[in-house]
């Protein structure tokens, strides 16, 4: 097995999971709506001023997004446990992490990318003014694949389990703060005018930390739930 | 320290025995230390010219903090142990030490709050170092959930040794936390690497008591894998004859 | 200090004693716990081996 036949897997694992995603659409709006839902709760909840919402609305528009991916992660091995093929993974040549990466990529372009599209228009309706709106993209596109990452190892020690979903919330919620305080922060931080380099280069360690290591923690918890 | 005990144990049934007679020889210079820490803090140690005797909260306060980074370090240390080696007993000293490691994390947590108050006038703050503790409790108490989930005793074992692997990510922020971000929490006086700045009379007791919580987490320990052993063991022989004789 | 200053702690005795006590609640809680868990252990260990015994007789 050469790297090039090991490209070869990892691009249609990704293209697999993409076309079965398409085949059903509509479960691809799922996170998206749950995502606007729930930023659209506050508004309400709290009231509408607009002083208040601004002040408010990086945090949760980030809390709300870290709702979805948690809600949305837990079916990333769903589907393939169900039907035997995790294990198949596990038993094929090729290096199980390189696997798990093109799953969580494929996961990440059917749910964490949306989200990141639609993250303007809730930038909007809480009033965020146009460089931190400009921010909150950046972090979400940093920051979602960091939650994916991260949750895929949650989802991999849990996944073998019958009530995987409650314990999976208590095992992966603490490992997502440091990417909620570090991203609300950049976007508070350009709300008030002041420059994010710092805060984005801390995203992006995050991000290339998860890149690096998850897919390994994830092919030994697999291992460990399969087994 | 521990690492070295383990690899001299082969058996559950001879760590059973051979920890049952340590037991005792921690426990009581543990005691012997804890009371004499609790005299030169409470008694001999002079009231603090700003914050008046409320700074005693600190003997309890400071060494369960350090309690709780150093059983995740030891239980994710033991964790890899058990994962990459499959040494049984490294397993069980991780699972044991989950539940005492959680209970210095709530104990410096509480504490700390209950001293924030008079000091700070409030009774939590969400700054760096109490946030990332608080993580810390959610991680322990995470690794005892899973564990529970998970029917399998080694395979349980397994899991937990990954969920705190990842989870030492925690532990340099929450040491660091204090340096990194402008917080309200005291900043380090005890680890810095040049003298200490604290006053002689408050740096023994603190001292005492941190030994002696060193010793009680290794005897507690030791009682909950005592029972963890028996709990997996519970077929053999030895134990079958062990529970006859009670 | 007299016993009077020691119960009183400066004004601060609320926080110093409720902080003491709550450590050693949490220390005692730490130790009788396991001892319970382990008489109860070899409770049911001699009690299913005593099962299978007159199960086999």
């Amino acid at each position: 097995m050469n790297s090039d036949s090991l490209t070869r897997a990892f691009l249609i694992l990704i293209r697999r999971d993409l076309m079965l995603a398409v085949r059903h659409r509509a479960e691809m709006a799922n996170p998206i709506l749950f995502f606007v839902l729930v930023t659209s709760l506050f508004p309400l909840g709290i009231g509408a001023n607009p002083a208040l919402l601004q002040a408010v609305a990086p945090g949760v528009i980030w809390v709300a997004a870290l709702l979805a991916a948690l809600l949305s992660i837990e079916n990333v091995f769903r589907s393939d446990f169900e039907d035997g093929s995790l294990e198949q993974y596990l038993l094929s040549s090729h290096p199980v992490s390189v696997l798990v990466l093109a799953k969580i990529t494929a996961h990440w372009l059917i749910t964490g990318l949306p989200l990141l599209l639609i993250s303007p228009l809730l930038g909007i309706l809480l009033g965020l003014p146009v460089d931190a709106i400009k921010v909150l993209f950046i972090t979400l596109l940093l920051g979602t694949p960091v939650l994916s990452l991260i949750g895929a190892v949650g989802v991999a020690l849990t996944v073998g389990l019958r009530k995987g979903g409650m314990i999976l919330s208590l095992l992966v919620l603490p490992l997502y703060i440091p990417v909620l305080i570090f991203a609300s922060s950049a976007v508070d931080t350009a709300a008030a005018g002041l420059p994010v380099t710092a805060h984005l280069s801390l995203i992006a360690a995050l991000l290339l930390l998860a890149l690096s290591l998850s897919p390994f923690a994830t092919a030994a918890a697999l291992r460990v739930s399969l087994s | 320290m521990f690492n070295n005990f383990f690899h001299r144990m082969a058996s559950p049934k001879h760590f059973y025995g051979l920890a049952g007679i340590l037991i005792p020889w921690l426990a009581v210079p543990c005691l012997l230390l804890t009371v004499a820490g609790l005299y030169y803090g409470l008694v001999k140690a002079p009231p603090d010219y700003q914050q008046g005797d409320s700074y005693r909260i600190m003997f309890i306060h400071v060494p369960a903090a350090w309690m709780s980074l150093f059983i995740y370090i030891v239980m994710a240390g033991a964790g890899a142990i058990g994962l990459i080696w499959r040494i049984k007993l490294a397993e069980v000293v991780a699972i044991s030490s989950a539940p005492i490691g959680a209970s210095f994390t709530f104990l410096a947590l509480i504490t700390g709050s209950i001293w924030g108050k008079p000091m700070w006038g409030t009774w939590w703050v969400w700054d760096a170092r109490l946030t990332s503790e608080l993580i810390l409790l959610f991680l322990y108490l995470g690794v005892i959930a899973l564990n529970n989930a998970i029917d399998d005793k080694r395979t349980a074992a397994r899991a937990v040794a990954i969920l705190a692997l990842v989870g030492v990510i925690n532990i340099p922020i929450i040491h660091y936390s204090v340096e990194w971000w402008n917080t309200l929490h005291q900043g380090p006086t005890v680890t810095k690497f040049d003298k200490p700045s604290i006053h002689l009379s408050m740096l023994i007791p603190l001292l005492l008591m941190a030994v002696a919580f060193k010793l009680y987490y290794a005897f507690v320990v030791l009682m909950r894998a005592r029972c963890e052993v028996l709990e997996r063991e519970r077929n053999s022989g030895w134990v079958k004859e062990l529970a006859e004789k009670t | 200090m007299n016993l009077e200053e020691f119960f009183n702690m400066g004004g601060y005795a609320f926080y110093v004693w409720s902080s003491y006590g709550i450590a050693l609640l949490v220390l005692l809680v730490n130790i009788i716990a396991p001892l319970r868990q382990r008489n109860k252990l070899l409770n049911k260990i001699a009690d299913t081996a005593r099962r299978q015994a007159r199960r086999n007789a």
